[in-house]
């Protein structure tokens, strides 16, 4: 891991998302959208670290990141994914879900589209009208899925006005987060440790499977489905556990990890390299965790920053599938040969990682204390 | 008590004239009277009825409150990065302070020091480009200033890391008063350009060679001592008598304070002209010998046409190695308390403040710590890092940071989670608990039953987790069903929170048992929830009444001994009932569906009794 750039932007970034790279294109990762909160004006900021042509004598352009073009956003911005090349879907502490369009000849970013009122407490047609903050959102063009704090879930398609599906109260505490598993299914993570799966073909209002932590039911924040093997999922949770799930077996997760000190917020897969995971947490840390094969002999460690301490917590599945031909490290049962290597990627502890992204060698992620970090040489 | 006297002092180099005033637009002062309230970092005026010569008005002309806010570098743009860079600059000195000891110790001071002088180049060299970017002139203007209060703060901070932190000693004292100069006054190449040319250039190289300081002070002196004299018989001789440029240059090469005044346009400033007299008459100067130069100096530059500035003042506060005179000053003279607040903590490690007067020298880093971190709290965003600087002030840190953090607006989970995790990290279990307590209120308030549940859960509040349950079970009355039986069926270990939540999950249990038809679990669960006392007595009638379809199933579900405690509970309930007056027909209504109920229930219970004696007396026989 060498170099990562930080750079101070003036605002508490909650969200990093790189921009999607045009199917079979062999370029590296270029552009990001940031996302930021608890600002009077808060912006959705689009980001380059491509070269700008004058390098100076020693390549000093090469990590520094510069800002594109940005627009107000209201409230804070609690989730934001790219729908497609141009168009970025943003979940807002006011319940509205916006979709704003990318104009690359003018570098300038519009609002294209918007939902006002995703989510509520009380609907708008009473008087004692109350949102509630947007909380996840996970897009498939041309649909997008939106949770929030009120327990709802929303199924929306670009350019129609009203949403297609809306499932009220589809959980008694917070939904935070939401990803595919196979559309139309969906998989919800919530404030009281479970997790769930919708399926849209189904007309009910049940989710069509419920999974939960054994033990104490530790809120849930993030949720990421490994990228070939749609089964199997990743998930933070509020004291910093990893857990791994497989949801076509049992109720309870395959692999729980010790992890960080503090509330887990994102969890990603590499989506070309899936033996590779990421994970940032309010402790102010981000760990890549390694579980690839390659090298036998690869103890457990933990690199950098003096902690000398590993963690590796194993419970096994005793229903492994061995009839599939690929089995995926994270669910592998031989605690002998499966080892994970684990770095911390940011060089010194800062305040809060709210998010981080990761799109071939190149990673991004933003902090509380008001920084972005950018690094291009993940895997060196 | 060290406070107080630093305030007062504060307040008594101030007079009227010197305080700023700002026009509140609308409203008019001259008419009516102004009702002011200080906030933690803001200050809220409006207009009153009150009129000062004319009777009162009914309503004051000017309908709005003004929020006054008197830090206003909080909300800049540029100065976000200082806050934001210096934050990381000031626990990181903090963490390593036990790791500081030894010769490395002074290297590492200064190393800090240099960075936050690297951090204020560069906000000074951002908040420039923004100046020229500026599209009207004012804002421009304004800009402007603030680089160079950025510039002055850097030069005061790069001279006090000389005099206080590297503490250099003569010699090499010099040498950094030149680098100091060089770095922050561009002219001086010129002059040093002028003075190079001259006769000795190869005196000049030599003497200020010196990579490896392999001199000693003394054969420093002696060296100097010869060219100087030497110089001087030059001058003497009238060597130079037929060029008056040459000639000059030996004087001011002398250090002849009147040749160097002659080239007052080339030096911007008394301490530039301090610098290269110093060069030029005493290059080995001792530092206790700084402040009779510079008072001098200021004194020949200004030469009684002006008046010192507050810079200057600060300056000389500084050669004369008063540390506390330099901080007071400069609290006064920036409106804002980030530099003071650093620049002390980093002096106070260099263990510079205890030597002072200790009446408010100790608390005075914590002081400034403490206004520094108020101001940051008053922001919306930045309270982030106020709670670092809360926590390492010892004595009133942690009662400062409780009284602010229980202030921040929580308008979403996220943010109150992160302000939950800054009070659990610290032991703050009051805050914690009435944080949550908030939360779970409005959850509740918004049906949000499981949240509200999870918010209580965190707190380990069973008091609410009770409250929560009776919603669930009034639900469950008014509705005949539950809801949210995804948490309910899923509490888990929180279920033994509080009594009313372990009875909301085995009655719900109970009904699970029933619907996969295995009566006689059922049975002793429903049995053990009326025996075990965890089942409110209000809700003894309908465990009852759910016991009724058991009762009267074809098959004995009950046995005998469990038909007569059942039989113990009806008693103990219908007998503790008070008898109702009978005031409206919609009670006797009621009373009469309990009498029924009661009868029902009597009935169904006698029955099983006989039923279940009868089948256990002849299974014993058989």
């Amino acid at each position: 891991m060498e170099e990562i750039y930080a750079k101070f932007v003036s605002q508490k970034i909650s969200k990093t998302r790189w921009r999607p790279l045009p199917p079979g294109s062999l370029q590296t990762a270029e552009t990001f959208a940031t996302g930021s909160w608890d600002n009077e004006e808060n912006y959705v900021a689009l980001w380059s670290i491509g070269d700008f042509g004058n390098l100076d004598s020693d390549g000093g352009f090469e990590g520094d990141h510069q800002l594109l073009c940005d627009i107000r956003h209201h409230g804070d911005i609690m989730d934001l994914q790219f729908f497609d090349q141009e168009r970025i879907v943003t979940a807002s502490s006011t319940g509205c879900v916006t979709v704003f369009l990318h104009h690359p000849n003018n570098q300038t970013l519009s609002v294209n589209q918007q939902w006002t009122t995703a989510h509520y407490h009380t609907g708008p047609g009473s008087p004692s009208y109350s949102s509630a903050p947007c909380t996840g959102i996970v897009c498939n063009n041309p649909e997008i899925v939106t949770v929030g704090e009120d327990g709802r879930i929303n199924l929306f398609r670009a350019d129609h006005k009203e949403a297609v599906r809306t499932i009220d109260n589809a959980d008694s505490s917070t939904l935070h987060a939401v990803t595919f598993l196979r559309t139309p299914e969906i998989l919800t993570v919530n404030s009281i440790g479970q997790l769930k799966i919708w399926d849209f073909r189904q007309q009910g209002n049940e989710p069509s499977q419920i999974l939960s932590l054994t033990g104490d039911r530790v809120p849930l924040h993030c949720v990421d489905r490994h990228p070939n093997q749609q089964h199997v999922v990743a998930t933070g949770g509020q004291d910093g556990m990893l857990s791994i799930w497989d949801v076509r077996q049992g109720t309870m997760p395959v692999s729980l990890l010790k992890a960080h000190e503090a509330e887990m917020w994102e969890v990603h897969f590499h989506p070309s390299n899936p033996d590779h995971l990421f994970t940032c947490s309010e402790d102010g840390s981000l760990w890549h965790w390694d579980a690839s094969t390659d090298v036998p002999e690869k103890s457990l460690l933990f690199h950098q920053g003096g902690r000398t301490s590993a963690f590796l917590s194993h419970s096994i599945s005793n229903q492994a599938n061995v009839h599939q031909s690929v089995i995926s490290s994270w669910l592998s049962t031989d605690p002998a040969k499966d080892r994970i290597e684990i770095t911390s990627l940011l060089p010194s502890r800062t305040l809060s990682v709210n998010s981080l992204d990761v799109l071939g060698p190149c990673l991004v992620c933003g902090t509380d204390a008001e920084a972005i970090y950018v690094t291009r040489h993940l895997f060196s | 008590m060290g406070f107080h006297q630093f305030g007062q002092a504060c307040l008594e180099l101030l007079t009227l004239d010197d305080l700023p005033t700002l026009l509140i637009p609308g409203v008019n002062s001259k008419k009516h009277q102004m009702c002011f309230d200080w906030g933690p970092g803001e200050m809220l005026v409006c207009e009153t009825s009150f009129n000062k010569k004319e009777k009162s008005e009914m309503v004051p002309s000017c309908p709005f409150i003004y929020i006054i806010r008197k830090d206003v570098d909080v909300y800049s743009q540029v100065l976000r990065k200082l806050f934001n860079e210096s934050h990381g600059i000031f626990v990181g000195l903090q963490r390593i302070e036990e790791e500081l000891t030894g010769k490395s110790r002074k290297s590492q001071l200064v190393r800090v020091s240099k960075n936050y002088r690297s951090v204020i180049r560069a906000c000074m060299e951002e908040m420039h480009q923004v100046a020229i970017a500026a599209k009207d002139p004012a804002s421009g203007r304004q800009f402007s200033s603030q680089v160079s209060i950025l510039s002055a703060m850097e030069l005061i901070w790069n001279l006090c890391e000389i005099l206080f932190i590297e503490v250099a000693p003569a010699g090499p004292l010099l040498l950094h008063l030149l680098d100091w100069v060089r770095l922050h006054v561009c002219e001086v190449d010129s002059l040093s350009a002028d003075v190079l040319g001259s006769e000795n250039p190869s005196k000049h190289e030599s003497f200020w060679n010196l990579p490896g300081n392999t001199q000693t002070l003394t054969e420093l002196e002696l060296k100097w001592q010869h060219w100087h004299e030497e110089c001087e018989r030059y001058l003497q001789d009238c060597t130079f008598a037929s060029n008056p440029h040459l000639e000059s240059l030996c004087k001011i090469m002398l250090g002849d304070e009147a040749a160097l005044l002659e080239q007052k346009e080339l030096l911007s400033n008394w301490y530039h002209f301090l610098v290269t007299r110093l060069l030029y008459s005493n290059p080995t100067v001792k530092p206790i010998d700084l402040q009779y130069y510079a008072q001098s100096s200021l004194d020949l530059f200004l030469g009684g046409e002006s008046s010192p500035e507050p810079l200057d003042n600060i300056l000389m506060a500084a050669f004369e190695f008063d540390i506390h005179q330099v901080i007071k000053e400069c609290s006064i003279a920036l409106s804002n308390w980030w530099f003071v607040a650093h620049l002390t903590d980093l002096l106070d490690h260099c263990k510079l403040l205890q030597s002072h007067n200790l009446y408010f020298g100790s608390n005075m880093r914590e002081f400034l710590l403490l206004e520094y971190a108020s101001g940051l709290f008053a922001h919306p965003s930045l309270w982030q890092l106020g709670v670092d600087y809360f926590d390492y002030c010892p004595e009133l840190g942690r009662v400062s940071l409780e009284l602010h953090i229980e202030r921040i607006p929580l308008n979403t989970e996220q943010k109150a989670l992160k302000v939950l995790r800054i009070c659990e990290q610290r032991q703050m279990t009051e805050q914690v608990r009435s944080i949550c307590k908030i939360l779970a209120m409005k959850a509740v308030r918004n049906n949000r039953l499981g949240s509200a549940l999870s918010w209580s859960i965190r707190a380990k509040d069973a008091a609410f987790a009770t409250l929560v349950s009776d919603r669930f079970l009034r639900d469950y009355c008014e509705r005949g069903c539950f809801s949210d039986l995804d948490l309910i069926d899923n509490l888990g270990p929180a279920m033994m929170l509080s009594d009313r939540l372990t009875f909301l999950g085995k009655y719900r249990e109970f009904h699970r048992v029933y619907g996969e038809k295995r009566f006689a679990d059922a049975a002793s669960l429903l049995l053990s929830l009326m025996t075990s006392q965890i089942a409110p007595r209000s809700f003894w009638m309908t465990l009852l009444t759910d016991a009724l379809p058991l009762l009267e199933q074809k098959q004995v579900i009950f046995s005998a001994e469990q038909t007569y405690e059942l039989m113990q509970c009806l008693e103990d309930l219908t007998s503790g009932k008070p008898v109702h007056g009978g005031s409206d027909t919609q009670q006797c209504q009621d009373d009469d569906i309990e009498t029924t109920k009661v009868e029902m229930l009597r009935l169904a219970l006698a029955r099983n009794l006989a039923r279940a004696i009868v089948r256990e007396g002849s299974l014993e026989g058989s």
